[in-house]
């Protein structure tokens, strides 16, 4: 294994997360309801292509992206849709939000699936990320950000490494752990797929120290399936290694710009579920309709759920615990990072991982002490893993010196929480700085309308002209790209971006370097060369899936 | 049923001002301890009066700026203040002095300038400060330890001597003497030779002063038990000592008559004390990493230079006030390069 990196700062959180793994994941409950927003990810919100009243399939696409950055979403069983409008969503601020709901009818009877497992190295790309697009993915880590994007480099870029987050590093969260125990063979096909869609030169599947079984089941899943295409990196259990700032630099060494992203240092980080789903969509099909969640924190029975999206959090807690009636905080994510929720009443979504349930009674939990002032003790500063000075960030941010904040980098601050965790004054650090960002959002935002009234007033004049050569501009792309379409597979990407010629005519000539790239590149390690016996394997692995999801509906049906 | 909404992060490291300051006082004691054993009662009374009066203008400021007594006078912050200054006060100066100087502390170093964590300057060595340039008779005064005496005081004699009892004040010259330090400058102002002044005097010890070099090694002891529990970092002590000892090293190298050994100047005044538990104040030191390094470097440089060439005896106070001006500006041009920030 090559040397690991160590990134600065960081600090060792007690764990906790051996109370939810004692058992092994079971599904949840079919339940009474599901509710869908239609927001479940970064980007553009899916629009319902369902009407009220309407039947659907398990696996039925019910709202479609609306934008490059957008993602679709599926119906998580079958059933009746019952209502399209706002209802009451997973955020912070307690807001409704628009929503599909969906009474289930029992029998999980699923839509008929394409599966792509014996052609996917013969698809083109961008078909290829199609797939995955129209399989409703996105990172399942946390962001939501959709999958396929990521999967797309970008004209002559080389993806010198192709990082799985298996890392998990919030205190509490076991759900990766449970997935990579229970379905490394699933993972190690998903990273196959990925690794053919880069071309990655190298891929390493990166596990903290403290999931011994979870290193285990996929590293003897990898000398089955893919023996020398994929490394196992074993990371020292250090919060936030999982993040993925600290995770690029800690596999390569590399820093990944401030405000940029990983794929500017050649690197492409997708989360262990990810990978899981992009199997299920390739090999079987299946869209992206469930995940594993751990329910955990103050409940009787602390476990990880497979649950499917829409379930509302009351339901699903009362799965792992008799009484739902005194909890006084409940926290959707980890205990450093996550979002405490004004209601149970609200649904589980694609990047929720992890439901933490606080009722007050134990002292990990207990709130801060009384906060004192700022001691200048620089505790945080040495925990801080983006080297910022959070004291410092903190006066101005109180100061609302927001110049001066930004002088800081008050952007490059990930909100980790570690500053906040050892201040010994208990100063709620964190919320300082996200006050500090939305203030300037928004007075940047102010500034922008400002400007563009005034830019509009002295374009005036000068739009006319503009606009003639526009137009000719675009007769131009136009002829192109017609000429392209006859001519290139491209046609399978998204609507917008067929009918938008000037996008197509630069996806067109990024297809086209990327093609001499990569027939004129040695072959790196890859699935294209899986030996005979792999290949046997991974039907075999495809053949149980099939067999599960045909008892499901079976016994939906009884 | 109403949920409780906070920001993240929802949990919190087992720590807190109060925990930070108390085990700074624990890794105080064994220093404190043998300087009560080796010199008498008097260190106690001391840190007892200057505990007192600290509390006491604590509380009083704490009312007069309408902040809550209870986290405050908790914090632990005026405790450490009034031992840190008890301890550099002569264990047989007058009881006014310590009072004076903690409260002058209190309510001038720390209150005026906005409190916990506002102060600029070290309270402690603020309050040193002002003592040492009023009453220059009374903070120079040291006394010699117990075993070169032939008179011990006991607890009464002791408070008495500190009370100003006619009585117990006729013992005051048995006990007096100066400082090591004080008495190699005085000497070495008199052309002697550093070997021949330590060999002629025996309030010199085996590294530096009798008895109070045990005492500057049981603080050198806390202070490595306050690193090894994260409540300070290697780097400002570690700077201080290295920077003095190299300084000192060189002119010694350079003319051993007239500059007294490296070791006996980290040993010797309140060189360790100062370097693992005044310099490291939180409040008022250097943030950056590279910033607590210069931070401490100056300290130890100042620390020589005042002590060998300036008109006090020793030197850790001055030389921490000025480091304490300089601090924000160390932090200023030493700030950490940024994850993912281009080099400028
Ligand atoms: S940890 Fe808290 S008290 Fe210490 S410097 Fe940072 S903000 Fe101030
Ligand atoms: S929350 Fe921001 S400032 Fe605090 S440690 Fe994390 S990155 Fe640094």
């Amino acid at each position: 294994m090559k040397k690991l990196f160590r990134f600065p700062g960081g600090i060792e959180v007690p764990q906790y997360k051996e109370i939810s793994i004692t058992q092994a994941t079971k599904k949840a409950k079919l339940p009474a309801r599901l509710v869908l927003p239609l927001h479940q990810h970064i980007g553009a919100p899916a629009e319902p292509i369902v009407a009220e009243g309407e039947i659907v399939l398990k696996g039925q696409k019910i709202a479609h992206a609306t934008d490059y950055v957008s993602a679709p979403i599926h119906a998580p069983t079958s059933g009746t849709v019952s209502y399209i409008g706002d209802r009451e969503a997973p955020h912070p601020s307690g807001m409704r939000a628009p929503c599909i709901e969906i009474i289930p009818d029992g029998k999980e009877t699923w839509v008929e699936l394409t599966s792509h497992a014996r052609d996917y190295t013969a698809l083109d790309p961008s078909s290829l990320r199609n797939v995955i697009r129209e399989a409703g993915i996105v990172g399942l880590g946390g962001a939501g950000f959709p999958s396929y994007i990521k999967l797309n480099p970008g004209p002559g870029r080389e993806i010198e490494t192709l990082i799985i987050n298996g890392i998990e590093c919030e205190p509490y969260i076991t759900c990766d752990d449970m997935l990579m125990r229970e379905r490394a063979d699933e993972i190690v096909a998903g990273v196959l797929v990925i690794q053919h869609a880069l071309q990655a030169k190298r891929t390493v599947i990166a596990i903290e120290d403290n999931k011994p079984e979870a290193i285990e089941s996929v590293k003897s899943a990898i000398k089955q399936l893919a023996e020398d295409l994929i490394d196992v990196a074993v990371i020292p259990t250090i919060y936030p290694a999982g993040s993925e700032k600290q995770l690029v630099y800690a596999i390569t060494g590399e820093e990944v710009p401030s405000e940029g992203l990983p794929v500017q240092v050649g690197v492409v980080c997708q989360n262990i579920g990810t990978v899981a789903a992009v199997y299920r969509a390739v090999h079987h099909g299946e869209p992206l309709i469930s995940r594993y969640v751990t329910i955990t924190g103050d409940v009787d029975s602390p476990q990880n759920l497979e649950v499917l999206f829409g379930t509302i959090v009351e339901e699903l807690v009362a799965q792992c615990s008799d009484n739902v009636q005194d909890i006084k905080r409940l926290i959707i994510g980890g205990p450093m990072m996550g979002f405490a929720m004004h209601s149970l009443n609200i649904p589980l979504i694609k990047t929720s991982n992890c439901v933490l349930v606080d009722r007050g009674r134990h002292s990990q939990f207990s709130g801060r002490e009384h906060i004192m002032p700022c001691i200048r003790c620089g505790a945080c500063a040495q925990v801080c893993p983006i080297k910022l000075l959070p004291q410092q960030l903190y006066w101005y941010a109180k100061a609302e010196d927001l110049d001066q904040v930004q002088n800081y980098n008050l952007f490059d601050c990930i909100e980790c929480g570690c500053c906040d965790y050892v201040c010994p004054s208990h100063i709620p650090l964190v919320q300082y700085y996200r006050f500090a960002k939305g203030e300037i959002w928004q007075r940047e935002e102010e500034r922008l309308k400002s400007d563009k009234a005034r830019l509009r007033h002295e374009f005036r004049e000068r739009r006319i002209e503009r606009d003639k050569q526009e137009a000719e501009e675009r007769r131009r792309l136009k002829k192109e790209a017609l000429h392209k379409k006859a001519t290139n597979a491209e046609n399978k990407d998204p609507a917008d971006e067929k009918n938008d010629p000037k996008k197509a005519a630069i996806l067109a000539a990024m297809e086209r370097v990327r093609e001499k790239k990569s027939s004129q590149k040695i072959n790196p390690k890859n699935t294209d060369n899986l030996s005979k016996k792999q290949h046997q394997l991974i039907d075999e692995i495809d053949e149980r899936r099939k067999r599960q999801r045909q008892d499901e509906q079976q016994s939906g049906v009884d | 049923m109403k949920l409780y909404t906070p920001s993240s992060p929802h949990t919190h490291a087992p720590i807190s001002v109060t925990k930070v300051m108390l085990k700074v006082l624990y890794a105080l004691l064994p220093g404190i301890a043998i300087y009560i054993l080796l010199f008498g009662w008097g260190v106690l009374i001391n840190i007892l009066l200057a505990l007192s009066a600290g509390l006491i203008a604590e509380t009083i400021m704490l009312k007069v700026r309408k902040r809550p007594l209870f986290p405050f006078l908790t914090d632990g912050s005026a405790v450490l203040t009034a031992v840190l200054l008890a301890l550099s006060i002569p264990p047989i100066a007058p009881w006014w002095v310590p009072v004076f100087g903690v409260v002058f502390a209190i309510i001038v170093a720390k209150h005026l300038y906005g409190g916990l964590g506002y102060n600029p300057f070290n309270p402690a060595m603020v309050g040193y400060a002002m003592l040492i340039i009023s009453f220059p008779r009374e903070m120079t005064s040291w006394m010699a330890p117990k075993s070169l005496t032939e008179t011990e005081l006991g607890f009464a004699e002791s408070a008495g001597v500190i009370f100003q009892n006619p009585e117990a004040l006729k013992h005051l010259d048995a006990i007096s003497s100066a400082t090591p330090l004080d008495y190699l400058k005085s000497q070495l102002g008199l052309d002697h030779a550093v070997a021949e002044i330590i060999q002629s005097n025996s309030i010199f010890g085996g590294i530096a002063g009798a008895g109070y070099e045990w005492v500057a090694l049981a603080f050198l002891l806390g202070g490595v038990w306050l690193i090894y529990q994260k409540i300070i970092q290697w780097h400002i002590p570690l700077s201080v000592l290295a920077s003095l000892f190299l300084i000192a090293g060189i002119f010694h190298l350079l003319n051993p008559e007239q500059f007294a050994s490296p070791l006996f100047h980290l040993v010797a005044g309140a060189t360790l004390l100062g370097a693992f538990f005044i310099a490291t104040d939180p409040v008022t030191a250097s943030v950056t990493p590279l910033g607590k390094i210069i931070y401490g470097a100056g300290i130890g440089l100042l620390i020589y230079i005042i002590r060998v060439w300036g008109g006090y005896p020793d030197a850790v106070a001055f030389a921490v006030l000025f480091m304490n001006m300089c601090a924000p500006a160390i932090d200023y041009y030493t700030k950490p390069k940024v994850y993912g920030q281009r080099n400028e």
